[in-house]
């Protein structure tokens, strides 16, 4: 699946609707592809791809520290600090690491040059292969705030991919996380639940990505027989659903044992392979 | 006022669900929605009266003022945030990426920056018969969802009557800032753990982010019987770790009927509506148990 390379996010708003479920299955039905997990407060499409030959690398971000010999506790560093990261007790500041947005700015305004800064490890990038996929994971360490750096890092070496489609696994909401994921991606899929819950939120990411001028399409996920608000909502709004994937119990058991389903069954390779055409046609579009 | 707070980690897996189910059982009379960036709560335990709604502003963005602006690009090579572009001989600001740290501001040699305050969502808090839910909405792509949350619960706890026993917080899924932010000043969190491989590694992630921030961490299984053997695992896991198991809820498709109509699984005679009874009995002595199970909603 060379030339014309596209990059696919695939979103959702509510968490739990299928967004890996989907992700996974397009790339696994593509046979050569790229899946990047920008899930990385909870990255599970390497729980189901097992890569191999897997290579990490470590992501930091630049926190400050004081000299404390030079420091002469004139409190600008703590005065210019919006995110509430420096108090000053005893005339020296003290550094809130969790809630510092390594933005430089403490270092810039400190007169005695005093404040410094170094490196700290705030998660990683995995990446290794599974078949003909490229399997690229950012992992948040527990206990850090922020997984944008990683999510950028990640991103960020899509432009020396080899022209295969890349597939996007995105964080749930839709917050800046989740703009991040998806801010240079060509076309979005968003995976749709048939409760208000999984409408609601659908609604959240609709403004989201049409607020960022994306081409998008739904995937409606769970389908069961009776009333889907999610459909209802789409054909209300005018926006294109690609497919359905139905609710059945022997996908949700493959799923919920970390396997894939396109590779594992027929049946669903079949149904993933059709719905990666019509997503292919689309985001070339 | 004791505080629980529900998360899971992985999305989906039903918090929503039984925080909504929990706040019918306790006739809980203060409650709120810290999932500020996909909140749901209301859709099942709202209020039929009108909110007090109010602005929520997050940090403040720049702004460059062209006619000052000399196209120096000292804002842009000091920005960390990618969020300053150089066009036509002038700076030029991606409100998005702006994360409002004022560096631009601090550095421009010509005073052509300035921040300005920017609406990052709407607060909105419920009051009535004695009762208080507090929720929000962050503005589509902003960030700071953290401070959000934070304010989320503040405007619960001034709101609620000072001898509210009980606090039924709905957190968000992952682990980082909008769950850090709302684990503080939490007596107790829930997990509500789903028997998927996916499941078991973000329950894993999110019990060592209790661990890291010191809370006391329970857990239940919600469609444990879509995967008896990762309930099992998970039940382990549980052991293992000596997290209190508080109970397992099956999968009901009355659950999903339930909440579709707008109502929570208590409120609908059904075998996921009986087991959510037996979590929130388990879950009430744990939080209660200091001080004799006395003050128990």
């Amino acid at each position: 699946m060379k030339d014309n390379p596209v990059s696919i996010a695939v979103l959702s708003g509510k968490g739990g609707t299928g967004k890996t479920l989907v992700a996974v299955n397009l790339a696994a039905a593509a046979r050569e592809a790229v899946y990047m997990d920008c899930d990385v407060e909870e990255p599970n499409g390497h729980l189901f791809f097992k890569p191999e030959g897997v290579s990490e690398e470590n992501v930091s971000v630049r926190i400050p520290f004081v000299h404390e010999s030079l420091c002469t506790g004139c409190k600008r560093c703590a005065e210019f600090c919006r995110f509430n990261a420096i108090a000053v007790i005893k005339n020296k500041p003290v550094f809130f690491e969790e809630v510092c947005h390594s933005c430089g700015g403490c270092r810039l305004v400190c007169p005695e040059r005093a404040v410094v800064e170094k490196e700290k490890t705030i998660g990683r990038i995995q990446k290794g292969r599974s078949q003909g996929i490229e399997v690229k994971t950012g992992i948040l360490n527990t206990g850090e705030a922020s997984g944008i750096p990683i999510i950028k890092k990640l991103l960020a070496e899509k432009a020396d991919d080899s022209g295969l489609p890349v597939f996007i696994d995105c964080p749930p909401g839709s917050a800046c996380i989740v703009m991040e994921s998806l801010k240079d991606a060509d076309y979005c899929i968003l995976v749709a639940e048939p409760t208000i819950f999984g409408v609601h939120n659908l609604n959240m990411v609709f403004e989201l990505v049409s607020l960022f001028q994306k081409r998008f399409a739904v995937v409606l996920n769970k389908c069961i027989d009776g009333r889907n608000p999610a459909r209802e909502f789409c054909l209300e709004k005018g926006i294109p659903i690609l497919g359905a994937i139905p609710f059945d119990s022997e996908l949700g058991l493959l799923n919920s044992n970390a396997e894939i389903a396109a590779r594992q069954n027929e049946k669903y390779g079949e149904m993933f392979a059709a719905l990666l055409e019509t997503v292919m046609k689309e985001a070339r579009r | 006022m004791k505080q629980l707070l529900i998360l899971s980690g992985k999305g989906g897996t039903g918090k929503t669900t039984v925080a909504g189910a929990f706040i019918r059982i306790a006739k809980a009379r203060a409650y709120a929605d810290c999932d500020v960036d996909a909140p749901n709560l209301h859709l099942i335990a709202g209020f039929s009266t009108e909110p007090k709604r109010s602005d929520y502003y997050g940090l403040p963005k720049a702004e460059i003022d062209p006619d000052k602006c000399a196209g120096c690009g000292l804002c842009l090579k000091n920005c960390r945030f990618d969020a300053i572009s150089f066009a036509n001989g002038l700076c030029r600001i991606d409100p998005f990426a702006c994360e409002g740290c004022g560096v631009c501001e601090a550095v421009c040699p010509e005073s052509a920056v300035s921040l300005k305050p920017a609406k990052a969502g709407e607060l909105m808090l419920f009051d009535g018969n004695g009762r208080v839910f507090s929720t929000a909405r962050l503005r589509m792509g902003s960030g700071t969802s953290g401070m959000l949350v934070s304010e989320v619960k503040k405007r619960m706890k001034s709101g609620a009557d000072p001898d509210t026993e009980l606090a039924v917080i709905d957190g968000s899924p992952g682990i980082g800032c909008p769950v850090i932010a709302s684990m503080s000043g939490a007596d107790m969190v829930l997990i509500v753990a789903e028997p998927s491989i996916s499941g078991i590694s973000d329950l894993t992630r999110i019990v060592k982010t209790a661990e890291a921030f010191g809370t006391r961490t329970a857990v239940c299984i919600n469609k444990y019987d879509v995967n008896p053997d990762n309930t099992g695992r998970i039940e382990a896991f549980c052991r293992a770790k000596e997290l209190p198991f508080v109970g397992k809820i099956p999968f009901d498709p009355e659950a999903v009927r339930a909440v579709n109509s707008g109502l929570t699984i208590a409120d609908v005679d059904s075998p996921a509506g009986r087991a959510v009874g037996e979590v929130f009995a388990g879950v009430m002595r744990l939080l209660f148990e200091g001080n004799g199970g006395k003050n128990k909603p």
